[in-house]
């Protein structure tokens, strides 16, 4: 059975690589006991499939993988047998445990097969930042932004300069005030490709150093409709909660 | 930056002591910051009550001189983080070195050397002590103590300032760091870290008044070296003598062994890391010393005796391991771990073991040998790694001098063991510059791995091997400690001539160490207390690093030794004689003098040495200087192979290991 696990991730370990992370998940899931499925071959590895990478640094509310867990039917393949399996709704609490400070499993359900790869499926993240500044000037660069037709942006791509347009991607944009400064909402498409805070922020010419980054949702819009990979029932704790 | 620059910290921290808020804003400027936020799995809260600067409590901060993903994985420093922990008069944190983008942020932000654990300022624990691996780190040991707030001679040190202690193989000849260091603790720190603790805390209680009150104290705890208390004599360029000057300091100071690693099974809870650090796995130690005698091994010469790990303690502690982990792969350590007693039956035991789950053993130290191909194999049940064979020498002649008995064929029926079962990748590692080295016995690798491609040719249609040369430095209390290391110009053509020969064969590939490196090593591995000069200034020019090539800076290293009037030649490149006062003839590790020297005959005669776990006692004087012996679970040898005795042992068991072509007669 595929699980799709939703988590978050908060507080110092942010600043860990995608790269990092999935080692962590890919332990903390054996140190849970959970029948992991592992791939065939000479080098086999346990199979979990990784959405849409977060920058090292940014924290997320919305980080999201898929677990193939192995049909539990007292299989004599090693791995720690349960005596009814988990349903897929358990398996967040399953793997709580096993996670470290501020990796949170929020929420988990099991997907029916042929349900699209995350990294296919996701259309676009919703990301708060706060900013050292005041934000007057801020609300008054978004609005001029959002007027634009156009966003150009010089991008490097293979050793090449190649001019892009940010403003199909940018799909909202508001600014307030919040007590440590400014706070942007915004959504950022992922098609063609996922464009990161850090560049809109340079569109709109705001250098300084960001006190947060937080994705707070994906989204995936399919036949008109926009929803989450795993929608939260309870409502997600306010993007400034800190995990430490 | 620059890195002599005489800080002046800012010790703002928040009100949980923490450096945490000042330091993150830098992790967004610096390369791979998940290396400085801690988080690990395994390590307890740290209880800081009791601590302060004249609290009972003693808190220590132990530290590796080099990036977290080295230093993270030592199980030296895991093993006395978790042994401070369990007491309840010392609390124990780790740091790392921070790499360099970090620091320049640090020095720029005032930010002072931090503990991973709770981000506190390295200032604030009584005792930072390092573990020294590494000759090249001694400029980052002297870094660290500079960035964590402290003048980096201990004679300038006042009584607020932490004790700066070292430990590791290193320190078997400290004398080039003796002015920067209070303490030295020579051999296993199991034992010595908690008497070390009692001292240190009522120094505290007392009201941590005098330094070298609590310096004169430790010098009577056994394993504690205090450089403070001696003073070396010269005649010229010529040691004289390293003599006490304090009235409690021992003429020599002898090493600490435990008797019994049995009742020491640490880590219990290995440290697992958040992100990729070497020998990523978990680790369980199956027995410590190795009485192979190996000439030049260090390691093998100052960890005397063996020590073997119960089976069943090795059993629960990769099961206990593994599970509270979440690893897929361990590593039994040792220097040479197909010589542990029974392993076959251990590994099996893992391998078929359900509670451990889907998983990997790994022996870091694989013997040259089909025996120990067979078992790797029966271990590889998930990734498989390539294999590494250490045979050392290119001929069977240097190899009877270096005392590393592995015949030719030993190696064709491991290496041919391995291609059967499915490697395609296999590493030899050489050592190039021996003692009585000829260029025949270097071009001897060349065709010792042209040979193996030939063996992998019946399994595959394009077998490879690559050959890794290390340039050989002279180390202290080893046979080799006499021999003047060959210089850079002729490891340089030794390498050439290798490479050239290599590269006739598509099969073969090859890596070298640097020999400028080799050198710098050299100079510091047996060098005296007029080094610290060099190492100072290397280091107030910014020559931190040392052990990464892009930061190696020979030009330095050359200036200063020219610049303090010492002679790269003296120190490295020369011969010594019998009679010849050495730098570290104040510390002991339990081996006498007079063996190594007829051990050092013996290399140059080509005669070999038995290993005497297995053969009666030639007297080396670890085990009887100390009133210690073996724990060997078996009093025979494995079975397969050599034994690395030169000898054929295929029926294993019952053989006499005898020397073959002929008996050493040693002492």
């Amino acid at each position: 059975m595929r699980v799709r696990i939703r988590y978050s991730k908060l507080g110092k370990v942010r600043f860990l690589s995608h790269r990092d992370l999935a080692r962590v998940l890919e332990r903390a899931v054996r140190k849970a006991g959970l029948p992991v499925a592992y791939s065939q071959g000479f080098s086999p590895r346990a199979k979990l499939h990784f959405g849409l990478a977060l920058s090292t640094g940014y924290e997320s509310l919305a980080e999201y993988v898929d677990v193939d867990l192995a049909d539990v039917d007292g299989g004599s393949d090693g791995v720690t047998h349960m005596a009814v399996g988990p349903t897929g709704a358990d398996i967040a609490a399953l793997l709580q445990p096993s996670l470290p400070t501020g990796i949170m499993a929020t929420a988990s359900t099991e997907i029916a097969p042929g349900v699209p790869e995350l990294q296919d499926a996701v259309t676009s993240s919703t990301w708060e930042v706060l900013l050292p500044v005041d934000a007057a000037a801020v609300a008054a660069t978004a609005a001029a932004l959002l007027a634009e037709d156009e966003i150009p942006v010089d991008l490097l791509r293979k050793g090449k300069q190649v001019r892009e347009d940010l403003r199909p991607l940018l799909l909202s944009l508001e600014v307030r005030g919040a007590p440590d400064g400014t706070l942007l909402t915004f959504e950022l498409g992922t098609k063609p490709r996922s464009v990161r805070p850090a560049e809109l922020l340079a569109a709109m010419r705001l250098t300084e150093q960001p006190t947060g980054v937080v994705r707070t949702h994906q989204w995936i819009q399919s036949d008109g409709e926009r929803h989450e990979p795993i929608e939260l029932v309870a409502p997600s704790p306010h993007a400034s909660v800190r995990a430490s | 930056m620059s890195a002599h620059q005489d800080v002046a910290h800012d010790l703002r921290v928040g009100s949980d002591g923490s450096v945490w808020d000042r330091l993150e804003p830098l992790l967004h400027r610096v390369q791979k910051p998940a290396r400085y936020i801690g988080c690990e799995d395994g390590p307890a809260e740290p209880d800081w009550s009791g601590t302060g600067p004249t609290g009972q409590t003693v808190s220590w901060l132990l530290t590796y001189p080099d990036t977290y993903e080295i230093g993270l994985p030592n199980q030296g420093l895991q093993i006395l983080f978790e042994i401070l922990n369990e007491r309840p008069d010392a609390v124990a944190e780790r740091s790392y070195a921070p790499w360099i983008d970090l620091e320049a942020e640090m020095r720029g932000a005032g930010v002072p050397l931090f503990s991973v654990d709770t981000h506190r300022p390295a200032g604030e624990f009584d005792v930072v002590a390092f573990n020294l691996s590494a000759e090249l780190n001694y400029t980052n040991l002297l870094n660290l103590i500079d960035l964590a707030g402290m003048p980096v001679r201990s004679a300038d040190r006042r009584p607020r300032h932490p004790l700066v202690a070292v430990g590791g193989h290193c320190t078997f000849n400290p004398e080039p760091i003796a002015d920067f260091v209070d303490l030295v603790v020579l051999g296993d720190g199991e034992e010595v870290v908690s008497e070390i603790t009692a001292i240190v805390s009522e120094w505290k209680v007392s009201g941590r008044l005098d330094r070298e009150a609590v310096l004169r104290e430790l010098c009577g705890v056994a394993g504690v070296y205090v450089p403070a208390a001696y003073e070396a004599v010269y005649d010229g360029p010529d040691l004289v003598a390293v003599e006490p000057r304090w009235r409690e300091a021992p003429e020599v100071v002898e090493k600490r062994t435990i008797a019994d690693l049995a009742d020491w099974p640490y880590p219990r809870r290995q440290i697992v890391p958040l992100t990729e650090v070497v020998h990523d796995r978990l680790n369980v130690e199956v027995f410590r010393g190795c009485t192979r005698s190996c000439r030049f091994c260090q390691a093998g010469m100052v960890t005397r005796p063996v020590r073997e790990r119960p089976a069943e303690q090795v059993r629960s502690m990769v099961a206990d391991g593994l599970r509270r982990t979440g690893y897929d792969e361990v590593a039994l350590t040792s220097l040479s771990t197909a010589d542990f007693s029974g392993i076959a039956e251990v590994v099996g035991g893992i391998v078929d073991d359900d509670a451990c789950g889907r998983v990997s053993v790994s022996l870091p130290s694989l013997r040259v040998d089909a025996f120990g191909v067979d078992i790797a194999s029966q271990l590889q049940q998930g990734r498989r790694t390539g294999l590494t064979f250490a045979p050392e020498a290119g001929s069977w002649r240097l190899r009877q001098v270096i005392n590393k008995l592995i015949r030719e064929q030993d190696l064709y029926s491991a290496v041919e063991s391995a291609y059967s079962q499915g490697w395609r990748r296999m590493k030899l590692y050489f050592l190039t510059g021996l003692p009585t080295e000829t260029d025949e016995d270097t071009l001897g690798i060349a065709e010792l791995a042209a040979n193996c491609v030939e063996v992998g040719k019946q399994f595959h249609k394009s077998p490879s091997v690559t050959v890794s040369v290390g340039g050989f430095v002279p180390k202290a209390h080893t046979p080799f400690q006499w021999f003047g290391q060959n210089t850079v110009v002729e490891l340089q053509r030794k390498i050439h001539l290798l490479r050239d020969e290599v590269r006739r064969n598509r099969g073969v590939q090859m890596k070298w160490h640097d020999p400028r490196a080799t050198l710098i090593e050299g100079i510091n591995s047996r060098g005296d207390r007029r080094l610290g000069d060099v190492i100072e200034s290397v280091w107030r020019r910014g020559g931190t690093f040392q052990e990464w090539s892009e930061c190696f800076r020979l030009d330095l290293w050359e200036e200063e030794m020219a610049a303090h009037g010492l002679s790269i030649e003296w120190y490295a490149y020369r011969h010594r004689g019998e009679d010849e006062v050495l730098p570290w003839d104040h510390l002991s590790c339990g081996l006498h003098k007079d063996f190594l020297w007829q051990d050092w005959r013996d290399a140059l005669d080509e005669v070999g040495l038995p290993d005497c776990r297995w053969t009666p006692c030639y007297d080396c004087g670890a085990c009887t200087g100390y009133g210690i012996e073996h724990v060997v679970a078996s009093a025979t040898p494995p079975a397969g192979g050599s034994q690395g005795t030169g000898q054929d042992l295929t029926v294993g068991g019952s053989v006499p290991v005898d020397l073959l072509p002929r008996a050493a007669v040693v002492g």
